[in-house]
């Protein structure tokens, strides 16, 4: 199975593209999405990504939705911000304990999709991560934050 | 443009008023580029566009286009997903290049590295 299938998520997600940029269900769609995943699976295979194994998919579901209301949130706040023309910018350092690179790629996703923080650095040999905050209270409760509602969940998925 | 009169009253508002919500936010965001003073502040302003801009726009090209055509649209999705997952690069790109500049200068701005190894330009052509 491994042999065939050697990136699985990966063949559903390219089925699934492509059935939606052709914007059809038919037979034909669907073979040929099958078949395109699974020849871009085996491209990959040469190009040795990291393997992760995901689990807890209700995690993952839970941790969507907290990040799409946080991107609302902040959205709001940066807007107020930028109209007011005044805030306290910092950078704050946050002890990271993820070690998995899709892990951290997604965290870099999250961190950049939500307007006012922005992942500056992260260091592999420290494994601190530097993010910019463009209104900052307290840096302590903000790593907090970012520990707690992220990188944990993050880490129950991918490890 | 013409058959876009075909669109019912129904319909019509709420895509205009998504249109205009993210048209507004892309606007400050934007705006947010000339107000905030520094470069790391300037990293925050057009993500408001890459987030709720391309959010709230193709939720109104998704609504306009499944009542004109009357069939379910979901390919927008695929545009702020790949929005999404490729604004980081660029971001962490300049946020990096800025520190390291930065770093060499001994701005006060930025924190040092943890370890104490700041770099310097000759460390930099090892």
């Amino acid at each position: 199975m491994r042999y065939w299938f050697p990136y699985p998520l990966l063949s559903v997600s390219l089925l699934l593209f492509w059935l939606l940029i052709n914007q059809s269900l038919s037979p034909g769609h669907i073979l040929l999405g099958v078949l395109l995943g699974i020849a871009f699976a085996w491209a990959m295979v040469n190009l040795q990504p990291q393997k992760t194994r995901m689990s807890h998919y209700g995690t993952a579901a839970r941790l969507v939705a907290h990040v799409a209301v946080d991107v609302f949130a902040s959205n709001i706040a940066v807007i107020g911000v930028i109209l007011r023309g005044r805030a306290k910018p910092g950078f704050v350092a946050i002890d990271i304990g993820l070690r998995d690179e899709n892990a951290l790629a997604f965290l870099a996703c999250i961190v950049t999709a939500t307007p006012g923080t922005a992942w500056v650095e992260f260091d592999r040999q420290t494994s601190v991560l530097l993010i910019h905050v463009l209104d900052l209270d307290d840096a302590h409760v903000l790593a907090e934050l970012i520990k707690s509602r992220y990188e944990t969940p993050l880490k129950e998925i991918f490890e | 443009m013409t058959h876009l009169t075909d669109l019912p009253l129904w319909a019509a508002i709420p895509v205009c008023i998504l249109l205009l919500a993210g048209s507004a936010v892309t606007l400050v965001g934007s705006i947010g580029l000339i107000r905030l003073k520094t470069f790391y502040g300037r990293l925050h302003a057009p993500t408001l566009g890459s987030s709720a801009g391309t959010v709230l726009i193709c939720l109104a090209s998704m609504i306009t286009f499944a009542v004109l055509q009357n069939r379910w649209i979901f390919h927008e999705v695929l545009i702020i997903v790949f929005i999404v997952l490729t604004t980081p690069v660029t971001l962490m790109l300049l946020g990096q290049a800025a520190l390291y500049r930065d770093r060499i200068e001994d701005s006060e701005v930025v924190p040092r590295k943890a370890a104490g190894e700041t770099p310097s330009p000759s460390e930099a052509d090892i």
